[in-house]
C-alpha cells in the first residue's frame, strides 16, 4: 500500500518499516484522545476526571505533532518520497471510488505541521485557560476531534475525503463556538457559523458533482492529470459557452469562501468570537479557516486551467482584505479586531492563490498561524488578566501589570504588521506578505495590479489596526475599573510557555522558510504538490519589479504603526473626535457595513416567512382544501350516512374484516370450482 | 438451496408471538407481572426473528443473480396465484432493517400503559405483515402484505395514539387506501394480462405502450402516498404527531420505505418503460418535496411535527435518486432509506423521550435541557448531525450518491435539490438550539431525568449502525449494489429498446 522511492532520507532510515506506522499515529493520535477524554467525560458510565481528559488529550496531541514533525522533516526538508497509505474502502458506486486514504506529500506535511503544531500549543494553553471550567472533558474531546478533522481535510486524496474533513472540522467549529451554551448569543454564532459554512458547502458539493461528471473520478490523481485536455472543455449555458472547469471551479470555491470567511459568505467568523479564546485561536485563526486557502492550493493544478475562475478569486481575496481591514479598524472588542484581521489576511492568501502564486499563498497561511495564534492566546492572557474583560474601551496601562504578555504582543504585531528591513531581517509577515504583494504586481494581468494596490492599502490598514489594538491595550491611562485593574496579573505560566514556540516562529519563520517555500528552491521543495511555476510564473517575475513596488508594502506597515502610536498614544481623544464627525459612516463602519441586517432582511426573515406560506397556505388551506382530503371528505359526508355503523370498539372492527374477508376467500373459492 | 422455509419462519414467527399472547396470556393490565410477561414475551419474539433475519446473511450470495431462499408453492393456480417467497439484496436489506428496528420499537414500546397486550398484539402482526412485503415476489401476496400493515398501523393511532388520534388515524387510512385501491386494479389487470401474479416472470418488459403507462400511473398512486410524496404527504404529520413513539418509530423507519421499495420492485424492474416516461414527473415532484418540506420542518413549533416533515424532505432524495436513472441515484436511494430507517427512528424515539417525561411536544416549552440531561443532549446531536448528512454518519452516504446521481440526471435539478443541505442544517440545527441551549429556567425541566438503561441500550443500538454505515458504507453497499446494478442494467436495456 506505501511506497518508498527516491531519496533515502535520515529520517526514512531512522525509521526504518515504522514509517507507516508513525504517519498513521500523526493523523489517528487526535481522534484517540478525542475517544478517550469522551470516556473521561463521565457521560457513559465510568467515572468522571478532568485530569485524565486533559492529559490524555496533550499527550495525543504532543505525540501527534511529533509524529508530525518526524513526518516534514522527512518529506518536507529532507525532500523524502510522497506517499499515499490507503487504508479503507469509502464510498464506492461506479467509477465513483472513494477510499480513506492518507497522502503524505509536501504540502500536507507543512499542513499537518502547522496544524498538530498550533493544536498541541492551544492544547497546552487551554489547560491554563479553561481551568475553572465545568466542561473541561467536553472542551478537550472537541478540540482533540477538531484536529482530527484537519488532519483528514490535507491528506485527503480525493474530494470526497476532502469533504468530510471539511464538514468535521465545521462540526467542531459549531460544537465549540457553542460551548458556552447557555449563552443565547454563542448558541446564536454556533448555528450561524454552520449554516453560513452550510451554504459555502452547497457550492462544494455541488462542484464535486461536476467533477465526477466531467471526470467520472474524484480522485485528485485523475482529475489532475485529465485537466489540461479539458481545459477548452464548455458548457452551453444559455447560448454562452462557458468553460466548464471555470464553472467548477468556482462551485469549489464558493465552499472555500464559506470555509474561509471570505467577502459574502464571512458574517459566520465575527461572531465566532463567542467561543474560548483558545478555540479562535486554533480553529478561527491558525487552522480551520485556512482550509479554503488549502483547497485551491491542493487542487491548483485545476484552478489552473481554470483562468477565469482564478481571476474571481484574486478578486475577491482582494476586497476581502480591505473589507475586513476598514471594519477592523472600528471594533472595540479585542477578539473581534483579531477576527476581521484574520478574515483579511485570508483575503492575502486567496488573491495569492488567485494570481497563481499557490506557493506564497500557504507561506503566508504558515506564518499567519503563528503569528495569529499568538496574537488570539496573547489576547486571551489580556482578557484573563481583567477578569473577563473584551472591550478595548475599558484596557489600557496594561504593559506594566502583564509585561511577558506585552512583548509576545508586541512580536505578533510586528509580525502581523510586516514590519522587517528588506535584505537584512523581518517578522515572519514582512516576508509572506511582500512576496503575495510582488507575485500580485509581477503577474501583469489587470486583477494581479488591481491586487497589488488593495493590498499595499491593506498593508497599511492593518498596521494601523493592530498598532491601535495594541496601544488600547497597553499603553495610556487604564480605563478599567480599579478594582479589577489592581488586580490584573500576569497569566500561568502554563498559558505563556506555549506562546514562545508561536512566538519564535512569528519572528523566524519567514526568514527561515522563504528561500525553500517561495525562493528559489521552492520547486524542490513542493515537489509537484502543487503548481509552483503557474500562469506567467509571477514568483519569477517578482525579481523584474523595479525596487519601489518592494518597499512600498513596508513602508506603508511603517506608517500605519506610526500613525496607531501618534494618534491613539499622544492624542486619545483624536478618534472619538473622527468617529463622532464621520457620525454614520463610522456607525456602518464599526458594524460591518450592516451586512448582517442585509443577510436579515434579505434572506432569514423571507425564508421564515416562505416557511409559514407553505405550512398555513400550502399545506393546510391548498393541499388538505382541494387535493386528496377534499376528495375524502366528499366521501366522508356519504360516510356519514352508514356513522350508525362505526362503534369504536376494535372486536367490531375485527369482526367486520374477518367477515370480508371469508367473504372474499368463499367468492373467490366458488369462481375457481365452477 | 435450504430445506426450511427460512422466510416462511422468519416472517410468519412474529405472527405466531401475537397469537401466543392473544390465546395464552389472560388478566389485565392492572397486574404488574402479567404486564411484564407480555412485554417479555414480544421482546423476545422480535429479537429471535431478528436473530432469523440476520442468520440470512451468511447465506446470502449478493453476487447471484436472481432470488435466494425461494419458495413457492401454488396457492390458486387457475388464477397463477403462488405462496411465492423470496429475496434479493434489496428485498433482504429492507427485510433486516425491519427485523432490527422492531425490537427496538418494542423497547420504546414499553411507556404504553393501557392495553399493553392489543399493543404488543399489533406490533407483532405489523411486524409480520412488514416483512412479508419485503420478501414477496407474488403481486397478490405482496398486496396482502403491503396493504395488512395498514390496520394494526391505524389501529395503534387510533387506540393509543394522541387527543387528534381520530382525525389522523381515519386521514391516514383514507389516503393510504385510496391508493392502495388502484394498485389493486391495476395488480388484476397485470395478472388478468399474463396469467401470473409471479413478479419474476413479469420482468422482462411484458408490459409496454399504454398499457404501461396506466399500470405505473395506479402504482404510483399507492406508492406516492406511501413514501410520501408531495403532495400525497399531508397525512404524516398528523400521523406521527398523533401515533405512540414505537408507532412513529415503525412507521418512519420502515413504512415509508415500502414506497420506496415499491417504486424499485415494481416501477422500475417491472415497468421500466413507464419509469422512463414518468422520471421527469417524480424527480419534479422530489426536488419540490425536498424544498418544500424542509420550508415546513422550518416553520414548525411541534417537536414531533418537525421531525415529520424532515422525513418527506429526505424521502425526496429517495425518490430523486430512483428516478435518476443512475448506479449512483439508486445505490444512494438504498442508503437513504436504511439510513433514515435508523435515524428517524432515533428522532421519534428522542421525542418520546421528553414527551414521557413532561407530556408535550411544544418546542418553546423546552430550552436548556443540555445542562441538565447531557446523556440524552449528547444522542439528541449524534441523531442530528446524522439528520443533516454529516459526512462519517449515515445520513451523508446516501444524499450524497442520491444528488451525485441526480446531478448526472441534470445538473440543474441537482442544484435545487442540494438547497436541502443548507435547509435540512437550518431546521435541525434551529431545533436542537432551541430545546438544548440557553439557560434553563422552565421549572419542570429543572428536575428532568436523563436516559433511562432501557432507553440508552435503544439509541445505543441505533448509533452503532448509524456511524457504522457512515464510515464503511462499503458493507452495506455490497449487499444490495449488485442487485441495483443488474436492475438498472436490465431496465435501461428494456427502456431503450421500447423507445428505439
Amino acid at each position: 500500500m506505501h511506497e518508498i522511492v527516491g531519496n533515502a532520507t535520515f529520517v526514512a532510515e531512522l525509521l526504518g518499516p515504522l514509517s507507516p506506522f508513525v504517519d498513521v499515529a500523526a493523523v489517528f493520535l487526535p481522534l484517540l484522545g478525542a475517544a478517550l477524554a469522551t470516556l473521561a467525560g463521565g457521560l457513559w458510565g465510568l467515572p468522571r476526571n478532568d485530569r485524565a481528559a486533559q492529559t490524555l488529550t496533550c499527550l495525543a496531541m504532543v505525540a501527534s505533532a511529533l509524529a508530525s514533525a518526524l513526518i516534514f522533516a522527512d518529506i518536507a526538508v529532507e525532500g523524502g518520497a510522497a506517499r499515499t497509505h490507503v487504508l479503507a474502502p469509502w464510498i464506492q458506486v461506479g467509477a465513483l471510488q472513494s477510499f480513506w486514504t492518507l497522502r503524505l506529500d509536501a504540502l500536507s506535511s507543512v499542513m499537518l505541521m502547522v496544524v498538530t503544531g498550533v493544536s498541541a500549543m492551544v492544547h497546552l494553553y487551554a489547560l491554563g485557560y479553561m481551568r475553572h471550567d465545568r466542561g473541561i472533558p467536553r472542551f478537550m474531546a472537541y478540540l482533540s476531534l477538531f484536529t482530527f478533522g484537519m488532519l483528514m481535510l490535507v491528506t485527503a486524496d480525493d474530494l470526497i475525503q476532502l469533504f468530510f474533513g471539511w464538514e468535521a472540522v465545521g462540526v467542531c467549529s459549531y460544537l465549540l463556538i457553542g460551548f458556552w451554551y447557555e449563552k443565547p448569543r454563542a448558541s446564536a454564532a454556533a448555528v450561524k457559523a454552520f449554516v453560513v459554512n452550510r451554504i459555502g458547502d452547497f457550492g462544494f458539493i455541488l462542484g464535486i458533482f461536476g467533477c465526477f461528471a466531467l471526470f467520472r473520478s474524484v480522485a485528485f490523481g485523475s482529475l489532475f492529470s485529465a485537466a489540461p485536455d479539458l481545459e477548452s472543455a464548455t458548457y452551453a449555458l444559455g447560448g454562452l459557452d462557458v468553460p466548464v472547469l471555470t464553472v467548477l471551479c468556482l462551485l469549489l470555491f464558493v465552499g472555500a469562501m464559506g470555509k474561509s470567511a471570505q467577502l459574502g459568505l464571512h458574517v459566520w467568523l465575527p461572531d465566532a468570537m463567542e467561543g474560548p479564546t483558545p478555540v479562535s485561536a486554533l480553529i478561527h485563526a491558525a487552522t480551520m479557516v485556512t482550509a479554503g486557502v488549502f483547497m485551491v492550493a491542493r487542487l491548483s493544478p485545476l484552478f489552473e486551467h481554470a483562468p477565469g475562475a482564478l481571476a474571481v478569486v484574486t478578486v475577491v481575496g482582494a476586497l476581502t482584505a480591505l473589507f475586513a481591514g476598514v471594519v477592523a479598524l472600528a471594533q472595540t472588542d479585542i477578539k473581534r479586531v483579531i477576527a476581521y484581521s484574520t478574515m483579511s489576511q485570508l483575503g492575502y492568501m486567496f488573491f495569492a492563490a488567485g494570481v497563481a502564486a499557490y506557493p506564497a499563498a500557504i507561506f503566508h497561511l504558515m506564518t499567519h498561524a503563528f503569528f495569529k495564534a499568538l496574537l488570539f492566546l496573547g489576547a486571551g492572557a489580556v482578557i484573563h488578566a481583567l477578569a473577563g474583560e473584551q472591550d478595548l474601551r475599558r484596557m489600557g496601562g496594561l504593559a506594566r501589570k502583564t509585561p511577558v504578555t506585552y512583548v509576545l504582543m508586541a512580536i505578533g504585531s510586528l509580525a502581523l504588521a510586516g514590519i522587517g528591513v528588506p535584505g537584512v531581517f523581518g517578522f515572519a509577515g514582512f516576508y509572506s506578505k511582500d512576496v503575495i504583494l510582488e507575485a500580485a504586481l509581477a503577474q501583469g494581468s489587470g486583477v494581479g495590479v488591481f491586487a497589488y494596490g488593495v493590498g499595499v492599502l491593506v498593508a497599511g490598514l492593518t498596521a494601523l489596526y493592530i498598532g491601535r489594538l495594541f496601544v488600547l491595550t497597553f499603553h495610556g491611562k487604564p480605563r478599567t475599573d480599579e478594582a479589577v485593574f489592581a488586580h490584573a496579573h500576569e497569566a500561568s505560566w502554563v498559558m505563556l510557555v506555549p506562546l514562545v514556540p508561536l512566538a519564535l516562529g512569528a519572528v523566524f519563520a519567514g526568514f527561515w522558510g522563504e528561500a525553500s517555500f517561495v525562493g528559489e528552491g521552492r520547486a524542490a521543495f513542493w515537489a509537484g504538490s502543487l503548481v509552483t511555476g503557474g500562469a506567467g510564473d509571477p514568483l519569477s517575475a517578482t525579481h523584474h519589479l523595479a525596487p519601489i513596488w518592494t518597499l512600498l508594502p513596508v513602508a506603508a506597515g511603517v506608517g500605519g504603526l506610526v500613525v496607531a502610536f501618534v494618534v491613539y498614544g499622544l492624542f486619545p481623544r483624536f478618534p472619538g473626535w473622527v468617529a463622532a464627525h464621520l457620525g454614520r459612516v463610522y456607525v456602518g463602519v464599526a458594524n460591518a457595513f450592516c451586512v448582517d441586517a442585509l443577510y436579515d432582511a434579505m434572506f432569514v426573515r423571507p425564508l421564515r416567512a416562505l416557511g409559514m406560506f407553505c405550512r398555513e397556505t400550502g399545506d393546510d388551506r391548498w393541499i388538505d382544501g382541494y387535493g386528496p382530503p377534499a376528495l375524502a371528505r366528499v366521501a366522508l359526508r356519504w360516510g356519514q350516512r352508514v356513522r350508525t355503523w362505526q362503534t369504536g370498539y376494535i372486536y367490531h372492527y375485527v369482526f367486520a374484516v374477518v367477515t370480508g374477508l371469508v367473504a372474499a376467500l368463499v367468492f373467490v373459492w366458488s369462481t375457481l370450482s365452477r | 438451496m435450504s430445506s426450511l422455509p427460512l422466510l416462511s419462519l422468519i416472517t410468519f414467527l412474529p405472527l405466531a408471538g401475537a397469537l401466543g399472547l392473544f390465546a395464552f396470556v389472560r388478566g389485565d393490565d392492572a397486574r404488574a407481572r402479567r404486564v411484564g410477561i407480555v412485554r417479555g414475551l414480544t421482546l423476545g419474539t422480535t429479537l429471535l426473528t431478528l436473530a432469523g433475519s440476520l442468520a440470512l446473511l451468511p447465506g446470502f450470495d449478493p453476487a447471484a443473480p436472481g432470488f435466494q431462499f425461494v419458495e413457492n408453492v401454488p396457492w390458486i393456480p387457475r388464477l397463477g396465484l403462488a405462496y411465492h417467497r423470496g429475496v434479493d439484496g434489496i428485498g433482504l436489506a429492507f427485510l433486516v432493517l425491519t427485523a432490527f428496528l422492531t425490537p427496538l420499537s418494542v423497547l420504546a414500546g414499553f411507556s404504553v400503559k393501557t392495553r399493553v397486550k392489543e399493543f404488543m398484539i399489533a406490533l407483532l402482526v405489523l411486524e409480520t405483515l412488514m416483512l412479508g412485503t419485503f420478501s414477496t415476489l407474488d403481486l397478490a401476496l405482496f398486496y396482502v402484505f403491503f396493504e395488512g400493515g395498514l390496520i394494526p398501523m391505524f389501529l395503534m393511532i387510533g387506540i393509543w395514539g394522541g387527543e387528534g388520534r381520530r382525525a389522523a388515524a381515519f386521514k391516514f387510512f383514507l389516503y393510504t387506501f385510496a391508493g392502495s385501491v388502484l394498485m389493486l386494479v391495476a395488480i388484476i389487470a397485470m395478472v388478468a394480462h399474463t396469467g401470473t401474479a409471479d413478479m419474476t416472470q413479469m420482468t422482462g418488459g411484458v408490459f409496454a405502450g399504454d398499457l404501461a403507462l396506466v399500470l405505473w400511473l395506479a402504482f404510483f398512486a399507492s406508492f406516492a402516498v406511501k413514501t410520501p410524496l408531495w403532495p400525497f404527504h399531508t397525512w404524516l404529520p398528523y400521523a406521527h404527531v398523533e401515533a405512540p413513539t414505537a408507532g412513529s418509530m415503525i412507521l418512519a423507519g420502515v413504512l415509508l420505505k415500502m414506497g420506496g421499495y415499491g417504486f424499485i420492485r415494481i416501477s422500475l424492474q417491472i415497468l421500466p418503460s413507464a419509469s422512463e416516461v414518468f422520471a421527469p414527473l417524480v424527480i419534479g415532484l422530489s426536488v419540490i418535496a425536498i424544498i418544500y418540506g424542509s420550508l415546513v420542518a422550518l416553520a414548525q413549533t411541534d417537536l414531533k411535527r418537525l421531525v415529520a416533515y424532515s422525513s418527506v424532505a429526505h424521502m425526496g432524495y429517495v425518490t430523486l435518486g430512483i428516478f435518476s436513472g443512475t448506479a449512483q441515484g439508486l445505490e444512494g436511494a438504498m442508503m437513504v432509506m436504511l439510513s433514515h430507517g435508523l435515524v428517524s427512528a432515533a428522532l421519534f424515539a428522542c421525542v418520546g423521550v421528553v414527551y414521557d417525561r413532561v407530556h408535550t411536544r411544544e418546542i418553546a416549552r423546552f430550552g436548556g435541557l443540555a445542562s441538565r440531561v447531557p446523556r440524552y443532549a449528547a444522542v439528541f446531536m449524534v441523531f442530528t448531525l446524522a439528520a443533516v448528512g454529516l459526512p462519517g454518519l449515515s445520513g451523508f452516504v446516501g444524499e450524497f450518491l442520491s444528488l451525485q446521481g441526480a446531478y448526472l440526471y441534470n445538473p440543474l435539478v441537482a442544484a435545487l435539490a442540494s438547497l436541502g443541505v443548507i435547509l435540512g442544517a437550518v431546521y435541525m440545527l434551529g431545533l436542537y438550539r432551541r430545546m438544548f441551549y440557553g439557560p434553563l429556567e422552565k421549572k419542570d425541566l429543572m428536575t428532568l431525568r436523563d436516559l433511562t438503561v432501557r432507553e440508552g441500550v435503544v439509541f445505543g443500538a441505533l448509533a452503532v449502525p448509524t456511524v457504522w454505515m457512515g464510515l464503511f458504507p462499503a458493507h452495506f453497499l455490497a449487499v444490495f449494489a449488485p442487485a441495483t446494478d443488474r436492475l438498472l442494467n436490465v431496465s435501461q436495456t428494456l427502456a431503450a429498446g421500447s423507445i428505439g
